[in-house]
């Protein structure tokens, strides 16, 4: 089955759209593509006519070009028919917008629309979707782009069942500067699912990251996901709801009772070296941190401070998460001392963290940091960096960032997020180098770099 | 995988929705799965002969479709080491309810863990490890693997428990040996393959582990 027309599609139809409601799921995503986005776009209803000035056709076999892709939004019950109309006419995939299917007990409807796709081998997203959002290719969110927040072109792919925690991933996306290559609510999945769309993320050129937000699976449905998972060569990560909903079930064997759902999910994720995370702040750690690296590392993290507290408290929470802080050698604390500037020499703490102290100014940062990339005592650095330090400039970010460049040794980073920092924190992110704006959110990302084993 | 009698086993089970310990048992053995020796029998004449000539100590347990969890039912008696403790177990356990007969089997030393697999809706067979015993659910210190597994896995989850040093070895005791585990678990793991349409969890508990052996002490395999 191909997907390419999917995701790069240059003609629209948009089935169902409303010639009297401009709010219609349908006129959303009509409007939206017409307007921002390099496709031909045709509105489909059976009454015909003209909306906003564009004929409007009654039937898809009307439209006088070959549909690449056809956004279905009519009611549930006349989805077959509009699905079997856009196969006839040689479309060549459907993202099927419409609820009212298996999520409220339509389950037989569901199938039939199913084996419809399936028998034609017709690529088919949903139903109960947002579908599809190709950054500068089509964009089948019914949400109007102005409540959006669109996040910068990358190479995370975002895949989710639920079409609310999608969008609020793309926020925090935004929020956070990581990039988005493509996100896709898969709805109720009765066609398409995250396996498949591993087996066409694994070969877009695109994405070097795949995000799942899952529910949960069909009949041996994991299985299929970690095994395509293990095999597609690029990290995977997957937040999972319903982790506590188990529990309660009277069962005949300690084994059936000591392995409940999410702990079955959980372990075989780590088996398989998916990297699970377990809250919305997780995900976009891991994210933001694999979208930078994508090979695994060792635990051993050196951390580089302008602050013993912080210094402290990162160490805290590398305990915590299973990374090891340890105390570097003589050898490497003296060489790392002899590249300090004269007034911090005397005051560093040098066996890890690194306490450079509140007079520590950009080249010791520098300095501390290129001992570190050249030893292999570590196997990341994590800066905690402190931008209210009058030593520190708006230029550590880019300069650290260099070094890494180099040296090629992974390097996180904490930086407060405020506005007047901003160019500081784009000197990391837009140089590879990823931000936190908290402590363990630096230290969750050196943690998705060790956890991602076979990637 | 599965042979004539594995599957005879599988098809006389049925009737009770679980396998009794002395198929249980045979069906292990002939997976590759070690067992003590044991004998199944009614006559207290055949239990005795048999302990005689393994020797004592022995263990007796109620052989019975009613009863699936024997300790609860006072069906297992530990550290018989003499004729008379015998006769007078086994009668006590003939009379509880349902009782076609005794096991009567061989003492065998070794750490206690818990072997186990579940046929998982969403992943299909898994297998469990964990410290075993009757404690198994308050400890609850288990990891699970997608079956099939391999002997890098095995270490990984005997890495993974919170006992591991207590098997490693811990103050001057002798350390399980990885490669019996290694045999058992891998030898389950793909009994558990072969029985995923057959059954929807197995319990392996104890498992008794030594610096040469893994035995496993009982079995529990609960038919689909």
């Amino acid at each position: 089955m191909d997907f390419q027309k999917l995701f790069e599609p240059k003609t629209l139809a948009v089935v169902g759209v409303s010639l009297s409601n401009d709010r219609h799921p349908a006129n959303v995503v009509f409007n939206k593509n017409r307007l921002r986005y390099p496709l031909a776009v045709y509105g489909v209803n059976p009454k015909g006519g003209q909306l906003h000035r564009s004929e409007i056709f009654s039937r898809v076999s009307d439209i006088p070009e070959k549909i690449d892709l056809a956004v279905i939004a009519v009611r549930a019950d006349l989805v077959p028919e509009v699905l079997l109309e856009c196969i006839e006419s040689g479309a060549e995939g459907a993202v099927v917008i419409s609820g009212g299917f298996a999520e409220t007990g339509n389950k037989d409807l569901q199938d039939r629309m199913a084996a419809i796709a399936r028998e034609a081998d017709f690529p088919l997203v949903g139903p109960n979707c947002l579908g599809i959002y190709s950054p500068e290719y089509v964009d089948t969110f019914f949400l109007p782009s102005e409540r959006m927040v669109y996040p910068a072109k990358g190479n995370i792919a975002l895949v989710s069942q639920s079409g609310g925690v999608l969008v609020d991933q793309m926020i925090n996306m935004a929020d956070e500067g990581v990039g988005l290559s493509v996100a896709i609510s898969v709805g109720n999945k009765a066609l398409i699912k995250e396996v498949d769309l591993i087996g066409y993320l694994s070969a877009h050129p695109k994405t070097d990251v795949i995000a799942f937000y899952l529910e949960g699976f069909e009949k041996n449905g994991g299985r299929d996901f970690v095994l395509a998972a293990r095999e597609c060569g690029k990290p995977v990560i997957a937040l999972k709801s319903g982790r506590t909903a188990e529990g309660g079930r009277a069962v005949s064997s300690h084994t059936a009772s000591l392995a409940g759902d999410y702990k079955v999910f959980s372990e075989v994720l780590s088996q398989y070296g998916l990297v699970e995370a377990t809250s919305q702040f997780e995900l976009i750690s891991f994210c933001e941190a694999l979208s930078c690296y994508q090979k695994p590392i060792g635990d051993r993290i050196g951390i580089i401070t302008g602050s013993g507290g912080h210094g402290a408290l990162a160490v805290d929470v590398c305990a915590s998460h299973g990374l090891s802080v340890p105390r570097i050698s003589k050898a490497l604390q003296e060489e790392i001392r002899a590249g300090l500037s004269r007034g911090v020499q005397p005051i560093a703490a040098l066996g890890n963290p690194i306490d450079l102290t509140g007079s520590a100014v950009d080249d010791d940062f520098m300095a501390a940091a290129t001992c570190l990339s050249q030893s292999d005592e570590i196997d990341c650095i994590l800066t905690l960096v402190l931008p209210y330090s009058p030593g520190t400039t708006s230029d550590l970010g880019a300069r650290l960032s260099r070094i890494y460049l180099r040296e090629g040794k992974p390097m996180v980073a904490y930086v407060p997020h405020l506005e007047k920092y901003r160019m500081l924190i784009e000197g990391f992110e837009l140089n590879r180098t990823p931000v936190s704006p908290a402590i363990e959110g630096a230290v969750l990302m050196a943690e998705a770099l060790r956890r991602c084993q076979p990637c | 995988m599965l042979n004539q009698e594995i599957q005879d086993i599988l098809s006389r089970s049925k009737a009770w929705g679980w396998v009794l310990e002395p198929d249980a048992k045979r069906l292990l053995a002939l997976s590759g799965v070690d067992v003590p020796q044991f004998k199944y029998t009614d006559q207290v004449q055949e239990a005795v002969e048999f302990a005689e000539r393994i020797g004592y100590p022995v263990v007796l347990k109620v052989v019975s479709p009613k009863v699936i969890h024997k300790t609860e039912a006072g069906g297992v008696a530990l550290g018989i080491d003499n004729k008379i403790a015998l006769g007078e177990a086994f009668h006590r356990l003939r009379g509880i309810e349902g009782a076609t007969g005794v096991l009567v089997e061989a003492s065998v030393p070794g750490v206690e863990l818990i072997i186990g697999s579940k046929i998982d809706y969403q992943f299909g067979p898994v297998i469990l490890l964990g410290v075993g015993g009757t404690g198994v659910e308050i400890y609850k210190d288990t990891t699970l693997r997608m079956a099939p597994i391999g002997p890098e896995d095995v270490l990984s989850m005997l890495k993974s428990l919170k006992a591991h040093k207590l098997l490693e070895g811990y103050r001057g005791a002798e350390p399980i040996s990885l490669t019996a585990l290694t045999r058992t678990l891998t030898a389950f793991s793909a009994l558990v393959i072969a029985l995923s349409e057959s059954v929807t969890s197995i319990d392996l508990n104890p498992v008794f582990c030594s610096a040469s052996r893994c035995v496993v002490g009982d079995a529990r395999v609960m038919l689909e």
